[in-house]
């Protein structure tokens, strides 16, 4: 089958609409004609899928692959209700296309809750369509005909097609309604649920070039870009001569910038003909900064002001239920503490870094991102260009973690080949990356609780220091006024004080909780502790017998956790801990996060020099009847729980005079090899709709860490990251 | 100035200053972009390439101090039998996430078992103590390496 070009372009033939929140596209049109054009004899169903002759599939994959494996576990979804094998699917990143392609967001471990159902549909349109070309070739009633991976059956007349040939017939054909076309029984699934190896590994493991820095153009420059080290401050002085004396340096200049942290900032470009260049230019610039008003801050100092504020009532109140004062001068045991956390950074392994092209007024860009099309918006106004000039290749990223939500060196990628009048790959050093992110922030919490005679939690109070301007907390250094255990204690209140901050800050994996989760499941132990209390029976006592607990954005549904948690006692041997040797212990911990339900103990073994050793994680998820690739889900949840212990262990980013001290990985250590603990992973199958893994597994395993070191050690761990002095024997 | 490589079996001309990093050399210049580059002084391993068999940190290395050594890369190490092996445990473990460190990690294990066919838990510690994977796929790469090396992959 031959198809002839008619030279249209695909998007015209589509007639694609974006649903609110992402949920998409369920009226797209037939595109054949206008796609083998651009892909030589293959059919396109819709924007989705394409199938050429031989019936090889191409699906593409609408999300950006920052290492969550959404690449190979969306167009799964696809594959399984077209009905193909896996071996004949091949898979394409998509450009960032939202009207065509709507949300594309690598975050808040969104992409199954979003995808599940509509993404399915999309490939149960597409086997739809297969059967009623075979059924108007054969002239027999659709209903008639079955499929099989990869081809359509009719069995009355013994006739079989494959998809390659019926592919070409789809043009004209009557688009099957997305909303009722029938989708298998699960019991069915022939590639949902099955373990299937990353799509892109053959590549992976051969050191193909699919990163945003190994992308190559044609008389591409590269770039190196210096901001000052306190955030925002501007450009005094540079020897841009001395730059650009060095052999290799084409252009050295001065980029005036804004005051959005977010945005271009101040700083000075270096253009060269290779990296090297351009960082050996860079050493020659000697950059006087201006001034700034951020300069004055630094850890110690929010450290003291936080306490300050701790010790006065709170500037807000997030909650008040009961009458806290009244119930905890009635607990039969109270206990006090203060929490702290530090910020960190994302530190992923490939440092931020664009490639970008301008040519007659219109923008090209390759980025490593998780928010493509907040990028196009930012580079749009900045450079003053129409939104639909700009295009955006989404690169494979080099770990993602939060940190590409936000599109700073998008942006300066694009000013800074405009200016220099040639595509630049602008490539951040290590120190860059760890001196300019979006911080996880810091928090202080100060603690009040009280227990009965019974061992019920009957008053909890939390005063939050946390990073703001009055209101205006900064990014992720909110907290909501349902933070569990908000909804189970009758007497609680919550109250919020905040201190400016000039330092950038964001999401990184589980915003919010991977440092909530630590403080309330530490202060929950506390809490056990005192009521003389089994920390699992504890927990399950104060998780109550309802199901559903609240509204949302608070709902809780108390059944699963409760479900989550007996099953990690029973996975961990829990019951047996006593018999542990001396300076070993376990601990518990659970936490909701992104729509999955947690339990986690961790067992440690704390060395009298105080060195914590993590010998092994166990974990049970929750996160409803369908796992869509066990491989993946699997390394996800194993990856964010040494993730949380990497945290948990050594990271803290300082600041010091309005500036990040740690450069890079001598000072910002990441968790090694030797360090990793085995982690054991049960999914506990509930009948709720799929959602995301990459996120969740993180939050509960740092207080199960600490909690399993206080019943080695008896030393309550307060403040992260653990601080090995205060564990010596 | 011209250096003239033995990268991945081939004799290569690369003309650039001799305090050039092999790392840049072989991706800027090159066009050999497998190495990564991830911190810039030998501190995650990323960059990990083959000098005459041994896993070394192109980052700090001056392509001026390379001679005529020989260099192999991810893109070259499949053509070593245990490099083979180990590209294959890879992917029959689905090793990776964001597979950015993989190259590195694949280029130190295969230093290891060529070393040390049959490596021990703390020998695998200590040859892949110089690579950071922040995605932290740890399990699996141990596990990897021990299926590459014949072992059981039990932990």
């Amino acid at each position: 089958m031959t198809l002839q070009p008619t030279g249209a372009s695909r998007r015209e033939f589509m007639s694609v609409t974006a649903a609110a929140g992402g949920g998409l596209l369920l009226g797209f049109a037939i595109a054949a004609k206008a796609e083998a054009a651009e892909t030589a004899g293959a059919a396109a169903l819709n924007a989705f899928v394409r199938i050429d002759p031989q019936g090889v599939v191409t699906i593409m994959s609408k999300n950006p692959e920052i290492g969550q494996g959404i690449k190979t576990s969306l167009p799964m979804l696809i594959a399984e209700e077209l009905d193909v094998a896996w071996e004949n699917v091949r898979i394409e990143q998509a450009d960032s296309e939202p009207k065509v392609f709507g949300l594309q967001i690598a975050g808040g471990s969104m992409a199954t809750p979003l995808n599940w159902e509509s993404l399915r549909r999309v490939g149960a349109v597409a086997r739809a369509m297969m059967v009623q070309a075979a059924a108007q070739a054969w002239n027999c009633p659709p209903g008639e005909c079955t499929t099989s991976p990869g081809q359509v059956i009719h069995k009355a007349s013994n006739r079989t097609a494959s998809y390659g040939s019926l592919a070409g017939l789809c043009a004209g054909l009557a688009q099957p309604d997305p909303k009722t076309v029938p989708l298998k029984d699960p019991k069915d699934y022939r590639i949902i649920g099955k373990p299937m190896a990353q799509y892109d590994t053959p590549r992976i493991v051969t050191g193909a070039p699919l990163f945003g820095i190994d992308v190559r153009l044609p008389g591409m420059l590269y770039a190196t870009y210096v901001k000052a080290p306190v955030f925002g401050a501007k450009v005094a002085s540079a020897d841009l001569a001395a730059a650009q004396a060095v052999k290799g340096v084409r252009k050295a200049f001065v980029v005036e910038g804004g005051t959005n942290l977010a945005g271009l900032l101040p700083g000075v470009a270096v253009v060269a003909d290779s990296w090297w260049a351009a960082r050996k230019g860079r050493d020659k610039l000697n950059i006087q900064w201006a001034d700034h008003p951020t300069q004055s801050q630094s850890s110690a100092a929010f450290a003291r002001r936080a306490a300050e504020l701790g010790a006065a009532a709170p500037q807000k109140s997030l909650r008040n239920d009961g009458d806290v004062a009244k119930a905890l001068a009635g607990a039969s045991r109270t206990v006090e503490a203060a929490y702290a956390y530090p910020f960190i950074a994302h530190a992923p392994m490939e440092p931020q870094n664009c490639t970008a092209a301008f040519k007659d007024g219109k923008m090209e860009i390759w980025a490593p991102t998780q928010n493509p099309d907040t990028g196009r918006g930012m580079i749009a106004q900045l450079l003053g260009l129409k939104p639909e000039d700009i295009t955006i290749h989404i690169t494979r990223s080099g770990g993602g973690f939060g940190r590409r939500l936000n599109a700073d060196y998008m942006v300066e990628a694009a000013w800074i080949a405009r200016e220099a009048g040639a595509p630049v790959k602008l490539l951040w050093t290590r120190e860059d990356d760890m001196q300019h992110d979006f911080y996880r922030p810091g928090g202080f919490h100060f603690l009040k609780g009280g227990v009965d005679a019974a061992g019920h939690v009957v008053a909890w109070q939390d005063h939050f220091v946390t990073y703001g301007q009055g209101d205006a907390v900064a990014s992720s250094a909110a907290m909501g006024a349902g933070e569990f255990p908000a909804q189970f204690v009758a007497n609680c209140s919550i109250g919020q004080s905040t201190m400016p901050l000039g330092v950038p800050t964001g999401p990184l994996r589980a915003p919010g909780s991977n440092a909530l989760a630590f403080v309330m499941q530490s202060f929950i132990d506390e809490l056990a502790h005192a009521a003389g209390a089994d920390p699992v029976a504890f927990r399950l006592t104060l998780l109550g017998t309802e199901g559903m607990v609240g509204k949302p954005p608070a709902a809780y549904n108390a059944e699963r956790m409760r479900g989550v948690l007996k099953a990690v006692a029973e996975q961990s041997g829990w019951a047996g801990r006593g018999k542990l040797p001396a300076r070993t212990g376990m601990g518990v911990a659970f936490h909701f996060s992104h729509l999955g339900y947690f339990a986690e103990v961790a067992q440690v073994t704390v060395a009298n020099s105080g060195k914590v050793k993590v010998d092994r994680i166990w974990i049970a998820a929750d996160v409803g009847r369908q796992i869509v690739n066990p491989s993946g889900g699997l390394n996800q949840v194993q990856g964010a729980a040494i993730d949380g212990l990497s945290a948990a262990l050594y990271q803290k980013i300082t600041i010091e005079n309005g500036a990040v001290k740690q450069r890079n990985f001598g000072d910002y250590p990441l968790l090694r090899m030797a360090d990793a603990p085995p982690v054991d992973v049960r999914f506990v199958m509930t009948d709720y709709p799929p959602t995301g893994l990459g996120e969740p597994a993180l939050p509960p395993v740092i207080p199960a860490v600490t909690n399993a070191i206080f019943a080695a050690t008896g030393k309550r761990i307060r403040s992260l990251p653990i601080d090995p002095s205060l564990l010596k024997a | 100035m011209a250096f003239t490589l033995n990268v991945n079996g081939k004799a290569l001309v690369a003309d650039v200053d001799p305090d050039t990093p092999l790392l840049w050399t072989l991706r800027d210049t090159l066009g050999i972009t497998g190495p990564k580059y991830g911190c810039g002084i030998g501190a995650c391993g990323a960059c990990t390439v083959h000098i005459d068999g041994v896993a070394r940190r192109s980052c700090t290395l001056p392509v001026s101090a390379v001679g005529m050594a020989k260099v192999v890369t991810i893109e070259g190490v499949g053509g070593d039998a245990v490099g083979k092996r180990v590209q294959a445990a890879w992917s029959d473990l689905d090793v990776a996430q964001c597979g950015y460190c993989q190259p590195g990690q694949i280029m130190s294990a295969t230093a290891l078992l060529k070393a040390k066919p049959t490596p021990t838990n703390a020998d695998i510690d200590t040859a892949m103590s110089g690579n950071i994977c922040r995605c932290a796929t740890y399990t699996r790469i141990r596990a990897a390496i021990k299926r590459a090396s014949g072992q059981s992959e039990k932990v």
